[in-house]
């Protein structure tokens, strides 16, 4: 094809997406070393029935005159990162030389909202991605040696917690999970604690969250590896055999290094999906004890005030730690296309 | 299967209980809200007997049956259900419209150009599909307040299609490289341009792809919260946000019952999709990972 029938061809979803992706990207990292204007405040007296008052309000003309010159606000420098509700650069120094400790430190460091996002945002990014890789890979093998009618039937109902919003997702299990709700229940009279909250601790909201997270993803997993294993090679299963290989030895020797580059893609998407994990946050009320990056930024939006450069900086340190995931990624794309070429 | 290979008979059960127990994870939810949606408030969340739940004591009580629409009615005639509805399919509708039109030119092109840039393009694209869609919303809203067109839906259906652009553009390369290159060059020694080829020799062939693609594309504006919770104004809500903000007043008021009702109908259509699509959708998910 020609360079320029290519252009052509390309041109619109390339301008969609230098539009709507690379200058939002642009844009969000300019609005994160400047603040909006301070307010300019004047003194007006007000002659009325009872005397003579001053007031101070905003002058908004000289308000006006300032946008007009700096529409972007005050430049900040890095200000904004260093703060306390981002990397909180002195806080951390004190903790760390106030603290003997390392717990100590850390349960300090708890306390800034970016670490404490960050703190539960690797957690869950790490557990729920080599569990649902597990369970994924344990239904794949499961339902493949069922008979074939079933196969799409229990494929069908597989899907669902995949496909669904993730946010109406979340909500279902947690009205289940709600005390007066059926799983609720069911985990006090398990417990044997009437008063037992899922909601009311850490450790079990976060543990709430992952198991949702397992739940919501171990379907692509599932699918994929599924169809990883229709393809598996049947004379080299048929020959581990025939040399006395057991069926957990067949699967260990044979299937997972067969569906090994699959993991990897796997975890790879799953790692930098996961690393987004906000609609459950939201759903599952858990903001109280556990945030995450995308959280924050979220909630420096949607606020009565709207914190755009904070949310810029917070959205500028997520985009620096989604690349670092992504690093792996492009390596191996990389590699497969030279070892195409 | 051969005699060999069946498995012994103790195996088999423990995996059909794993499969069933892993079809009542899955499943069970539905089931439960969907049948939960048509009870009250105090027999959904049921302190005295969980029992309850099931036979609708409550319900029967209060609207002299065990099931009641009284959540429905709540949602979509009180609160206004319907219009976040309609909002949501339009744009579903142009979303998969307009990024199914450009992604299937660019994905082509790219699939057709053997240049190196079009690796570059690829990589650019699977760097841009990374960026959680949230931290992209805090840089538009600043523009988007300057320019009035914050809160319209016409605004989210652009937002949306552009975040959906590198998806769309690496599953149809990838399908349009299936298509025999041979194809659409012969077309071309009989004398067509590319766009003539692309348009009488590619596109009759192209739909398995394109539907493919298309589904995920709906998916994605379906059920996206970020983007049209932040850009859409009261009035222009789709169901998701709605559903949030449902939340919000709602748990005030003591029905949360309209928000189960509200859940379990943006999900209907969710379900009506995979039943009809589970084998595009299968084969979607599973395009870029087979082959490595």
């Amino acid at each position: 094809m020609k360079h320029k029938t290519f252009f052509w061809f390309f041109l619109p979803t390339a301008l969609a997406m230098l539009l709507f992706i690379a200058f939002p990207i642009v844009s969000v990292v300019v609005q994160s070393v400047f603040t909006p204007h301070e307010a300019v405040f004047k003194s007006v007296e007000n002659s009325g029935p009872f005397g003579t008052t001053t007031e101070t309000i905003i002058d908004q003309e000289a308000m006006a005159i300032l946008k007009d010159e700096r529409p972007l606000g005050q430049f900040a420098g890095l200000s904004i990162y260093l703060d306390r509700g981002h990397l909180a650069v002195s806080e951390v120094g004190d903790a760390w030389r106030s603290n003997e400790t390392m717990s100590g430190f850390l349960s300090e460091l708890r306390n800034l909202p970016f670490y404490r996002a960050m703190a539960f945002t690797l957690t869950y990014t790490f557990t729920v991605t080599p569990l649902l890789i597990i369970l994924g890979f344990a239904i794949a093998v499961g339902v493949n040696s069922l008979h074939r009618h079933l196969k799409g039937l229990v494929i069908f109902f597989s899907l669902l917690p995949m496909i669904v919003t993730p946010l109406i997702g979340s909500l279902i299990l947690f009205w289940m999970i709600d005390s007066r709700g059926i799983l609720g229940t069911f985990l006090q009279y398990l417990a044997n604690d009437p008063d037992l909250s899922l909601k009311a601790s850490t450790g079990l909201t976060w543990i709430m969250l992952i198991v949702y997270g397992i739940w919501s993803s171990a379907p692509f997993a599932f699918v994929v590896f599924y169809a990883g294993l229709q393809t598996l090679p049947k004379d080299t299963l048929e020959s581990a055999m025939i040399d006395g290989a057991t069926r957990w030895q067949q699967i260990r020797y044979v299937v997972i290094p067969h569906l090994m580059p699959l993991v990897t893609f796997v975890a790879l998407i799953q790692l930098m999906d996961n690393f987004r994990v906000f609609e459950p946050i939201v759903g599952f009320k858990a903001e109280a004890h556990a945030t995450s990056l995308s959280w924050i930024i979220f909630n420096d939006l949607g606020g009565e005030t709207q914190l755009l450069s904070s949310a810029a900086a917070t959205s500028v340190l997520t985009i620096i730690c989604v690349s670092i995931l992504l690093a792996p990624v492009l390596v191996r794309t990389w590699r497969d296309f030279t070892a195409k070429t | 299967m051969s005699k060999a290979t069946e498995a012994p008979t103790s195996l088999k059960l423990f995996n059909w209980g794993f499969i069933t127990v892993w079809l009542i994870v899955a499943a069970f939810p539905f089931m439960w809200t969907l049948w939960g949606s048509f009870k009250v408030e105090l027999d959904f969340f049921s302190i005295a007997d969980w029992t309850n739940a099931l036979t609708g004591e409550r319900t029967q009580a209060v609207y002299g049956s065990p099931f009641t629409g009284a959540g429905y009615y709540g949602a979509w005639v009180q609160e206004g259900f319907g219009s976040a509805v309609i909002n949501t399919f339009i744009v579903c509708f142009f979303v998969v419209l307009t990024s199914l039109t450009i992604g299937t030119l660019g994905g082509y092109a790219l699939s057709r150009s053997g240049f190196r840039y079009t690796f570059w393009l690829l990589i650019i694209a699977l760097i841009f599909r990374a960026m959680p869609p949230i931290t992209l919303v805090s840089g538009y809203l600043l523009p988007f307040f300057e320019w009035n067109l914050w809160g319209i839906l016409p605004t989210s259906i652009i937002v949306l299609v552009a975040i959906n652009q590198p998806f769309t553009l690496w599953m149809l390369h990838s399908f349009f490289q299936k298509i025999p290159k041979d194809l659409d060059e012969s077309a071309k020694v009989d004398g067509c341009t590319q766009f003539q080829a692309f348009r009488f020799v590619i596109i009759p062939v192209m739909w398995p792809g394109v539907i493919t693609t298309g589904l995920f594309s709906f998916l994605l504006a379906y059920n996206d919260f970020a983007v049209t919770a932040m850009l859409l104004n009261q009035e222009n809500q789709t169901m998701v946000p709605k559903i949030a903000s449902f939340l919000g007043t709602t748990q005030t008021e003591g029905n949360v019952m309209f928000a189960v009702a509200a859940v379990v109908s943006a999900t209907v259509p969710l379900f009506i999709l995979v039943m009809f699509f589970q084998r595009q959708i299968v084969s979607g998910l599973t395009a870029g990972a087979v082959k490595g």
